[in-house]
C-alpha cells in the first residue's frame, strides 16, 4: 500500500532525509509532509545576523511581518511587550530587519553584526 | 458597495497562525517570502495553494523539503488558474454527493509575473470568466527570475534584463508594462486590488476579502527581487515602499466594479507632494543603472515619468480624486 | 438492457453517464465534440451530478482534470489530435501526479496537414508518458472500456490515468448497436464513488508537485514504471469482474484463428475487423492465417505477443500511425522489441495503413496478406512501407 507523506512522523522524516529513501518506500507522487522545510537549515547562508538592542524596540511588530524566512517570533516580556526572537537556524543575514526598524528615536533595535 | 475590505492592524494579526515556515530556499531578503507568509496569515478556514512554475514555487519545495503547511499543488508554469480551477469544480461536486466534508474552502493561486502577464494569461481570462470562486494572486518582481532574469510583460520600461539588456543602441526594455490590472477589471470580476508586503496590514486584509468574496478575486502584489532588480538584500521592503510612494504601483481596490485607493495612495492623492518622483526610484535599483551611466538619460526618465503619471491620473479619475 | 443502435461517441457519452464522474472538464475538437456535446445535454437535464468544466483549451482541460483528480474526484475528459498535442505537457505530469483521469481520445491524424479524419499516432505518442492506453475496436468496446478505465485507473495500486482511444470517424461517428451499461450497474461496478488515499486533503495537508532535483527524480519516476507493471494484474481483475457483470470477456491481447495459423495479422482498433474479415476470407480459401488484436498498448502484454507468435512463419503488422525515420513504425518497433531474444522470431511485414482517414478496404488487407505472404516464402522480411500512398 501507498504510504502518504503526512503518515511519516517528523523522527521517520529525518530518516528518510539521512539514509535517502528509495522509491518503495517514498510516498506516492513525490509528495511531501505539510511544512518539512522547517527540518531544513538555512541559517549557514548568512554572513550577518541580526540582533535586538531591547532598550530601542517600541514594539512596532512590522520585523515580525517582514521577515521572508519565518525567522522572527514575537516573545512577549516581562513587561508584557512583544519584542522579535530571532530563530538563526533560518535567518540568511538578509538585513530587511535592521533596514526597516523604526526603533527608537532614530537609534535601531536591531542592528546587523557580522558573522 | 456590497461588500468592503476588512480593517486590521498589525497587533490583530501578529498572533495569528503562518502557514509558509522557514526554511524554504527563496534568496535571501526575497519579497516574494515576505509576501507568501503575510498572505497566509489570512486564512481562517480549510485553505489550499495553487502555485505556477516559478521561484516561489521551486524555492518553497525542493523535494522532499516543503514550506507549505495547507494543502499545495504544482502543477506546470502557465496552468494554474485552470488547476484552480478544477479544484474549485470538484470541491463543489463532491460536496453536492456528500464525499467531500470539509466545507467551504478557500482557493489561493499564486503566479509570478511570467505566469500571469504572459503564459499564464489565457488560463486566468478563461478561469475568470467561468467565474470560478478563487483568489488569484499574481506576485510581481518584474521578469522571470527564476529563469535568470529574462524580461516579461510585467517588466517596467527601460529595465535592464537577460533578454532586455541596455546595450549601447538599444536602453533595456521598450516598452512599457502591460496594465494587468485593468484587464482582470475588464472580466467584470467581483474583487481587484493591488497591494505590496511593505504594507502588511493593508495586504492581509485585501487576501482575507478576496477569498470571502464570492466568485474571481485578483491581487497584484509588487514582490521585489533583489538580485534581478539588483540591489541590497536588505532594502527590499523600502523599495516595494517605494514603488507605491512613486505610483508606480499605486494601491487600490475595484470592488463590484468600483475603485479605491487604498490609504498609502490616498495619502498621496490628498496630498501629491508625498509623490515621490520617480528617478529617486530609478536611481536604487542596478536595473536602471544604464539611465544614469555614462550620461544621464533624461528623455527615458521622463519618458517613463509621464507613462506613471498618467496611469496614476487615469486611476485617480476612477477613484474620484 | 436492450440494444440501442449509436455513434461510437455516443456510447462513450453513455458510458460517462453511467459513471456519473464528479469533474469533467473538456473543450470542443472534431472527432470527439459529440461526446463533449451528448454530456453536456446530460449535464444540462440534471442527469448527472457532474461539474463540467468549459474549458477554454485542451491544456487547461488537462490542467483542471489534475486539479480535480488530485483534490479527490473522478474526473473524465475527451479530445483528439490537436487538443491532445495542446495537452501533452500536462499529459505526462498526469501520471506522475498519480491522477486517474479517464480520457475518451477519438483518435485524429496530426496537423500538418491539417486533417480531421482517422489514425492513431496521437494516441500512440503516450506510450512513454505513464498513461494506460486502451483501443477500442467497436462501438460496444468504447462504452465498455471506458467503464472500465475508472476501475483500472483509480486502483490503489496503478492510479494512473487512462486513454480510451476510438478510431475518429471509424468509430466515433459510425452508428453501431451497443447494449448499454447502467447507471446501477456501473456504480455497483466501480463500488461506488471514488475513494482517494492520496489527495488534497486540508485534515491531512500535504504537498504534491515538488520539484525533484539529481537526488530524487529517478525514485518518482520509477514508482510509475512499477505501477504501469502492476497495473497488469488489476486490469486481468478489472476485466474478469467485467465479464462477470455483463457476459462480454476483454483480454488485453486478443487472439483469433491463431490455433493453427501459420500466418497471422497484428493490429489495433477498428482495423482489427477489416483483419477479422480478411482472415475469415482467407480460411476459406485454405490459408493457414490468424490474427493477433492489441487492445492494449501500454501497458504492452509483450510476453502474450511472443506466446502467440510461437508458431508463425511471419507476422504482419498493420497500423494507422509511423514514426518518421524510425526503425518501423510505432507498434511494429515495439513488436520487435519483445521478439528480440525471445528465442521467438517469425518473419515480419511492417505496414502503416490509412493516415488521414484514407480508406483501407479488404481488398488492400489481402493485397498486404499476398506481398508478405510472398517476401515470406522467400524468408525474407518486408520493411516498413506505407499502403495505398501514391507515389
Amino acid at each position: 500500500m501507498p504510504i502518504l507523506p503526512t503518515d511519516v512522523s517528523d523522527e521517520e522524516f529525518k530518516l528518510w532525509i539521512k539514509e535517502k529513501w528509495g522509491y518503495k518506500k517514498l510516498p506516492m507522487a513525490g509528495s511531501a509532509p505539510p511544512g518539512s522545510a522547517k527540518f531544513f537549515r538555512t541559517g549557514d547562508w548568512a554572513a550577518q545576523r541580526p540582533i535586538l538592542i531591547k532598550d530601542n524596540c517600541i514594539s512596532c511588530l512590522e520585523c515580525y511581518f517582514f521577515c521572508p524566512d519565518s525567522a522572527i517570533t514575537m516573545e512577549t516580556g516581562e513587561d508584557g511587550k512583544k519584542r522579535p526572537k530571532f530563530d538563526y537556524f533560518y535567518c540568511k543575514g538578509c538585513g530587511v530587519c535592521a533596514n526597516e526598524c523604526p526603533g527608537r528615536k532614530g537609534n535601531k533595535a536591531i542592528i546587523m553584526e557580522d558573522l | 458597495m456590497t461588500f468592503e475590505v476588512p480593517k486590521y492592524r498589525l497587533k490583530d494579526l501578529v498572533d495569528k497562525p503562518t502557514y509558509f515556515t522557514g526554511g524554504h530556499r527563496l534568496c535571501a531578503g526575497c519579497a516574494a517570502g515576505s509576501m507568501a507568509r503575510q498572505v497566509t496569515m489570512a486564512f481562517n478556514k480549510p485553505t489550499m495553494i495553487f502555485n505556477s512554475t516559478g521561484c516561489l514555487e521551486v524555492a518553497s519545495t525542493i523535494y522532499p523539503f516543503s514550506a507549505w503547511e495547507v494543502p499545495w499543488l504544482h502543477v506546470a508554469f502557465e496552468n494554474s488558474a485552470a488547476v484552480a480551477s478544477g479544484v474549485e469544480a470538484a470541491i463543489k461536486a463532491m460536496t453536492r454527493k456528500g464525499t467531500y466534508t470539509a466545507g467551504k474552502t478557500d482557493i489561493v493561486v499564486f503566479g509570478g509575473d511570467g505566469g500571469t502577464y504572459d503564459i499564464g494569461i489565457q488560463a486566468i481570462s478563461g478561469a475568470f470568466e467561468r467565474g470560478h470562486d478563487l483568489l488569484y494572486i499574481l506576485y510581481d518582481n518584474g521578469a522571470y527570475m527564476n529563469t535568470g532574469i529574462q524580461r516579461s510583460g510585467g517588466t517596467p520600461f527601460s529595465a535592464s534584463t537577460t533578454t532586455s539588456p541596455a546595450g549601447s543602441v538599444i536602453p533595456g526594455k521598450s516598452q512599457f508594462r502591460k496594465p494587468i490590472t485593468d484587464i482582470m477589471i475588464a472580466h467584470r470580476i467581483p474583487f481587484v486590488a493591488t497591494a505590496a508586503p511593505a504594507y502588511p496590514a493593508d495586504l492581509v486584509a485585501k487576501v482575507r476579502a478576496g477569498l470571502d468574496v464570492e466568485g474571481p478575486a485578483f491581487m497584484h502584489i509588487d514582490a521585489s527581487c533583489n538580485r534581478g532588480q539588483r540591489f541590497d538584500p536588505a532594502k527590499s521592503i523600502e523599495y516595494v515602499k517605494m514603488a507605491v510612494e512613486t505610483c508606480l504601483h499605486p494601491l487600490y481596490t475595484v470592488i463590484e466594479g468600483e475603485y479605491k485607493l487604498s490609504r498609502p495612495s490616498e495619502r498621496i492623492a490628498k496630498d501629491p507632494s508625498r509623490k515621490i518622483p520617480l528617478v529617486e526610484f530609478l536611481k536604487k535599483e542596478g536595473r536602471w543603472r544604464h539611465l544614469f551611466r555614462p550620461t544621464e538619460r533624461t528623455d527615458l526618465i521622463e519618458k517613463f515619468q509621464a507613462e506613471v503619471d498618467k496611469r496614476w491620473e487615469e486611476l485617480l479619475a476612477k477613484t474620484g480624486f | 438492457m436492450t440494444r440501442i443502435a449509436v455513434t461510437g461517441d455516443d456510447a462513450v457519452a453513455l458510458a460517462a453517464k453511467a459513471v456519473n464522474p464528479d469533474v469533467v472538464a473538456a473543450y470542443p475538437i472534431t472527432p470527439q465534440t459529440i461526446i463533449v456535446e451528448r454530456f453536456a445535454d446530460f449535464v444540462a437535464d440534471g442527469e448527472v451530478d457532474t461539474e463540467f468544466v468549459t474549458v477554454e483549451s485542451e491544456h487547461s482541460a488537462m490542467s483542471a482534470c489534475v486539479g480535480a483528480s488530485s483534490a479527490g474526484a473522478r474526473v473524465f475528459t475527451s479530445t483528439a489530435s490537436a487538443g491532445l498535442m495542446l495537452m501533452y505537457e500536462i499529459v505526462f505530469i498526469a501520471a506522475s501526479s498519480r491522477t486517474p483521469i479517464v480520457m475518451a481520445l477519438a483518435n485524429r491524424a496530426i496537423s500538418g496537414p491539417i486533417n480531421i479524419h482517422g489514425e492513431m499516432t496521437d494516441q500512440m505518442l503516450l506510450r512513454d508518458s505513464g498513461w494506460i492506453s486502451l483501443f477500442c475496436e467497436d462501438n460496444q468496446e468504447a462504452h465498455d472500456q471506458t467503464i472500465m478505465a475508472f476501475k483500472i485507473g483509480e486502483h490503489p495500486d496503478v492510479l494512473l490515468p487512462v486513454a480510451v482511444g476510438l478510431d475518429g470517424f471509424i468509430l466515433s461517428h459510425a452508428i453501431e448497436g451497443i447494449i448499454p451499461v447502467s447507471r446501477d450497474k456501473a456504480q455497483m461496478f466501480l463500488e461506488g464513488e471514488r475513494k482517494a488515499d492520496l489527495k488534497l486533503d486540508t485534515t491531512k495537508p500535504l504537498s504534491i508537485g515538488l520539484l525533484h532535483l539529481q537526488d530524487y527524480y529517478m525514485e518518482a519516476r520509477a514508482q510509475i514504471k512499477d505501477a504501469q507493471v502492476d497495473a497488469k494484474r488489476i486490469i486481468l481483475e478489472v476485466f474478469d469482474e467485467w465479464e462477470k457483470l455483463t457476459g462480454r470477456k476483454y483480454k488485453p491481447i486478443e487472439s483469433y484463428m491463431m490455433e493453427d495459423a501459420e500466418y497471422a495479422f497484428i493490429t489495433m482498433g477498428s482495423s482489427a475487423g477489416n483483419a477479422r474479415t480478411t482472415v475469415d476470407e482467407l480460411r476459406a480459401r485454405g490459408e493457414k492465417v490468424g490474427l493477433i488484436k492489441i487492445r492494449i498498448y501500454r501497458p504492452f502484454w509483450g510476453e502474450k505477443i511472443v506466446e502467440l507468435c510461437k508458431n508463425l512463419k511471419g507476422l504482419i503488422s498493420i497500423e494507422r500511425a509511423h514514426s518518421f525515420g524510425g526503425p518501423g513504425a510505432i507498434l511494429s518497433q515495439d513488436i520487435k522489441s519483445c521478439l528480440y531474444g525471445s528465442g521467438v522470431s517469425p518473419l515480419l511485414a511492417e505496414y502503416t495503413i490509412g493516415l488521414g482517414g484514407r480508406d483501407t478496404l479488404i481488398g488492400d488487407y489481402h493485397r498486404m496478406y499476398e506481398r508478405a505472404k510472398a517476401a515470406f516464402t522467400e524468408g525474407k522480411n518486408l520493411p516498413i512501407s506505407w499502403m495505398g500512398v501514391r507515389e
